[in-house]
């Protein structure tokens, strides 16, 4: 592979993605290495999901800064790329009177980092609010809001690639190093690809790839976060619910988060775990997590589960230290140029995602002159989400193509004709788990259980494979050993 | 869109849906059988194995014969059906919205049987922690793709819950070859019923660990181990008796769950004992006009029972859609000492004979069952033992509706007896 990439960015997580679409505005030739078999392989994929209004981090951080900023890109994103975006505001809870001094201090910050509509409520305001939180007063914050961070992505790389930016998946970033100014990035399969300028947002790894070449100290400590999903329950919170911040800084707390289709999130907790890959939950946290969200929110504990997962935070200290936040370190090498690194990346890196995008945009801008390419189409379309219509769009759709006709994920109520374009999707991925993120097949209280087999069969006719040739998500994931019996002995 | 106007509308096509489409339509009325799947028969066609119809054909068939057999019977009575058809809405007023091939449907009924059977419980509902990998199936997901779609889902396999669902599995996957290491069940008794313990595990030396659970799962792409520990009476895990155990394939047969969505869009309540809709002795839920049958109300141990239960509602619903009665409420059953749940939980005020069916609790041995009509006792048994697994049903002939009617079981004191 002898082609000289104007860019690579290593990693399609949130902030790769970002960038990628970021700069398939301009004339430059652009690839992404990532190792998992999908964009949002994984933080993207695992996280609250929330898009952040600004009041936590430090005034003048590039934490705060970045949030206020990428908050203030996604209706526009949303409307452009066509992924789910609601600002249905948040309460930040405080049980009892001595916390309330708490969320002044979150109050003054919000204030100072520039975050609009903040007001302080007191309990009977709460109740007016959200009937089933009981607390002593609270913050509302009005702009924050969700989104789906995985469709996110998804529509983020779709864009980027429409506007000619490769992704190669299952490549894992072994070794870099430069030749004449030319960066010679060594890839799990064995292949070279080249560029001029390489952007390191390798999330958990991105200390670990820095140092492939570039000289520095970054450490990564991974923080475990844990979460439970609920099955839909519409009417139990409108809002985002958290408690008032942990007094070590470490994170926001244990909060409750509606998802954009009608679910629950109960988490995130924290714990510093040995491994940056040890997403396993475990019983102590899943009882944790249960416990606390029951105090502001007592019929949680009435809610039926229908999953558990877990994100790790890139922290770039251990509490252990004294310290009590690291800012996210976006640069340029000092001695490798045009080497970007993008480390401690974490929350709330999904918000800002998007103006880190053009923070690093701006590092390219000031070494060389960026074309607009005046092809760039900034617009994306999401496929049809059938349970969405109205009954009449149902009927015609059907009547136009008889796929729409057929549900394959009834928990979900998703069509053969989503499934299809799941399985047909702009960047080729042909797993399992992307078809899942896509189109929310096995995202419901049956996690596949009925719609998985269907799934299978539609895949292999599609795909003209095998079903061995199935995996979950990387290549080790295999669904199958062959077959049970012989096809000559069916007959 | 479509539009369509029918007597009585049976959602699902199970040995329950089809039983009652069955015996409405012979009881006169105006029939449509709506099937999401491309066959009908439900459950039935993935079960292989035999064990069905000893109740009702007093044959040994497989699940696909006993199918076959209704959907003769179906065919015969003339009851026009839909497969590939998923209704995707239902309301208090019995308008159904289907999705089919050839269009969105709206279909208005007088009268509507729900018969969507049920889900299987899964890993999440169980709240297992660690890690998420291929290779962890429902056992009834499991039946599916080894006996519909011939595929291999691994080579060692371990099962967690003495559910039938799961005993089935354990045989049928030693038949063909793999290496089913064991049976783990939380309860200290087997789950499932007992014929299906000596057949499945005994016959096939498969051992079976009772009192214990899988409490950790491990294996970042595909499963890899779980670990196993035993538990004390209230499901407390003993960490000191934790033990690994390589494998890579985890089937739960762990419950089953009534499919209930749809009901709850059209208003009907639910019973938190069974999940299933609360209905009264004709079978008419909450929503007047609204029936349930099959697994949809409650879980059934075999077919025969749900087609049973299928033939009673079908003539009801037809009796409903003729006007012969009214919605009437009635009086709830008492659920006394050592009893689980009972179907139906009320009872209408017009009727003197009914059909109670119940589970106990736990296992017992040596007791009564009894029945408490107000003061009087209207039934009463003894009992050798009594299983959880077993459901028991019993007929009563004359009550007075008026009256409270209780369920219970009376322990019999050795010494007085
Ligand atoms: C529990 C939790 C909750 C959070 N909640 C929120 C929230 O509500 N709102 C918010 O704004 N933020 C939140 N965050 C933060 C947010 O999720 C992250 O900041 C964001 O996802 C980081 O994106 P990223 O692209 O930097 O990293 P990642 O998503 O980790 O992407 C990095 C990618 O690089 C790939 N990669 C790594 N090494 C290599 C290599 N050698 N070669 C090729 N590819 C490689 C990885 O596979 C990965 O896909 C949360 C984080 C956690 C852990
Ligand atoms: C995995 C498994 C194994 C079993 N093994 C045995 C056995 O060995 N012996 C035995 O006697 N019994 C066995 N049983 C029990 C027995 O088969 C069930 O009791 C019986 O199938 C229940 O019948 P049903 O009609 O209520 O439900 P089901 O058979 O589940 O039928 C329900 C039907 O409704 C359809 N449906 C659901 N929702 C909709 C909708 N919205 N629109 C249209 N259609 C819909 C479904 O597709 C399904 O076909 C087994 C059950 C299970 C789950």
């Amino acid at each position: 592979m002898d082609k000289i990439h104007d860019i690579i960015i290593i990693g399609a997580g949130v902030v790769g993605c970002a960038l990628a679409r970021a700069l398939s505005r301009y004339k430059l030739d652009v690839l992404v290495l990532e190792k998992e078999d999908d964009v949002a392989g994984s933080t993207s994929k695992a996280n609250s999901g929330v898009i952040h209004a600004g009041y936590h981090k430090k005034p003048g951080s590039l934490k705060a800064t970045l949030n206020v900023a990428g908050h203030s890109y996604f209706q526009r994103l949303s409307d452009e790329l066509d992924f789910p975006v609601k600002f249905i505001g948040k309460l930040v809870v405080a049980k009892k009177e001595n916390e309330i001094e708490d969320l002044r201090k979150l109050m003054d910050r919000g204030f100072k980092n520039g975050v609009k509509g903040l007001e302080l409520i007191d309990g009977k305001q709460i109740k007016h609010f959200e009937p089933n939180v009981n607390g002593f007063a609270a913050m509302h914050s009005p702009v924050s809001g969700i989104t789906s961070p995985y469709l996110m992505c998804i529509a983020l790389a779709e864009n980027a690639h429409l506007n000619g930016v490769d992704f190669v998946f299952d490549t894992e970033v072994t070794g870099i190093s430069k030749e004449k100014e030319i960066f010679v990035v060594q890839v799990s399969n064995g292949s070279i690809y080249r560029s001029r300028w390489l952007i390191n947002s390798a999330g958990l790894n991105s200390a670990r790839v820095s140092q492939m070449i570039c000289e520095n100290d970054h450490r990564m400590y991974p923080c475990r976060g844990e979460y439970y999903i609920t099955d839909k329950v519409d009417t139990l919170i409108k809002r985002l619910i958290y408690p008032t911040p942990s007094k070590d800084g470490v994170t926001l707390g244990i909060h409750i988060t509606p998802t954009l289709d009608g679910n629950i999130l109960i988490g995130p907790s924290a714990e510093y775990i040995e491994r940056l890959d040890d997403t396993a939950s475990t019983r102590e946290v899943m009882d944790k997590l249960k416990r606390e969200s029951s105090q502001f929110l007592p019929p949680i504990k009435e809610a039926k589960f229908i999953r558990n997962y877990a994100g790790i935070r890139a922290k770039l200290f251990h509490p252990s230290s004294g310290v009590k936040d690291a800012d996210f370190v976006i640069e340029e090498d000092e001695s490798i140029k045009r080497m970007i690194n993008l480390i401690g990346i974490e929350s709330p890196g999904l918000t800002a995602a998007p103006a880190i995008a053009e923070k690093v945009v701006g590092i390219i801008g000031e070494k060389e002159a960026l074309v607009d390419d005046e092809k760039f189409n900034p617009e994306r379309k999401a496929p049809v989400v059938f349970e969405h219509l109205s009954d009449d769009e149902k009927a015609r759709l059907i009547e136009q193509d008889p796929d729409y006709g057929e549900i394959v994920c009834r928990c979900e109520t998703i069509t053969k004709k989503e499934v299809l374009a799941a399985l047909n999707n702009p960047l080729g991925v042909r797993t399992l788990d992307g078809v899942k993120k896509r189109c929310r097949a096995g995202m419901g209280r049956c996690q596949g259980g009925f719609c998985t087999p269907r799934i299978v069969e539609i895949m292999t006719d599609e795909y003209g494979i095998s079903p061995e040739e199935i995996y979950k998500n990387n290549e080790s994931s295999n669904m199958f050993f062959g077959k049970v019996k012989d096809d000559r002995e069916e007959g | 869109m479509i539009e369509k106007k029918v007597d009585i509308a049976v959602i699902g096509a199970g040995p329950g849906g089809l039983a009652a489409a069955v015996s409405a339509k012979e009881s006169g009325a105006d029939v449509l059988l709506i099937e999401r799947n491309p066959f009908l028969g439900g459950i039935l066609i993935q079960c292989i194995h035999d064990g069905f119809g000893l109740h009702l054909f007093d044959k040994n068939y497989t699940g696909p014969e006993y199918a076959e057999e209704m959907v003769n019977r179906l065919e015969n009575a003339g009851v026009p059906y839909l497969t590939n058809c998923m209704v995707i809405d239902l309301n208090e007023k019995k308008e159904l919205t289907v999705v089919t091939s050839k269009g969105l449907m709206k279909l208005i009924a007088k009268a509507v049987i729900l018969a969507m059977g049920c889900r299987e419980r899964t890993r999440g509902a169980l709240e297992i922690p660690g890690t998420r990998p291929a290779g962890i199936y429902t056992a009834g997901v499991a039946q599916n793709l080894v006996n519909i779609q011939n595929l291999r889902i691994g080579n060692d396999v371990v099962i967690l819950g003495s559910g039938d669902v799961g005993l089935i599995m354990a045989r049928r996957l030693k038949i063909e070859g793999l290496n089913v290491i064991r049976v783990i069940e939380i309860l200290p008794y087997c789950s499932g019923l007992v014929r299906n313990r000596v057949q499945c595990l005994e016959d096939y030396g498969i051992p079976l660990t009772l009192s214990s659970t899988v409490i950790d799962i491990h294996g970042k792409d595909r499963l890899e181990a779980v670990t196993m520990a035993k538990v004390d009476r209230d499901f407390n895990v003993d960490h000191d008796t934790t033990e690994k155990i390589d494998c890579d394939t985890l089937l739960l047969s762990v419950g089953l769950i009534p499919e209930n969505e749809l009901s709850k869009k059209a208003g009907v309540n639910l019973d938190n004992r069974t999940s299933g809709a609360l209905v009264d002795n004709f079978y008419e839920t909450s929503t007047e006009g609204i029936f349930s049958c099959g697994n949809v109300l409650h879980i059934h141990d075999v077919a025969d029972y749900a087609s049973n239960e299928g033939f009673f509602v079908g003539e009801k619903a037809a009796e409903y859609a003729k006007g012969k009665w009214k919605h009437s409420g009635g009086k709830p059953v008492k659920i006394g000492n050592g009893i689980s749940y009972v179907v139906p939980q009320y009872i209408r005020n017009d009727c003197n004979e009914v059909e109670l069916k119940f589970r106990v609790t736990q296992p017992f041995e040596n007791v009564r069952i009894i029945v408490k009509n107000g003061d009087d006792v209207v039934f009463k048994k003894r009992v050798l033992k009594v299983i959880p697994s077993e459901m028991n049903i019993l007929k009563l002939k004359s009550i007075d509706p008026e009256k409270d009617v209780e369920v219970k079981i009376v322990i019999i004191d050795k010494n007085i007896n």
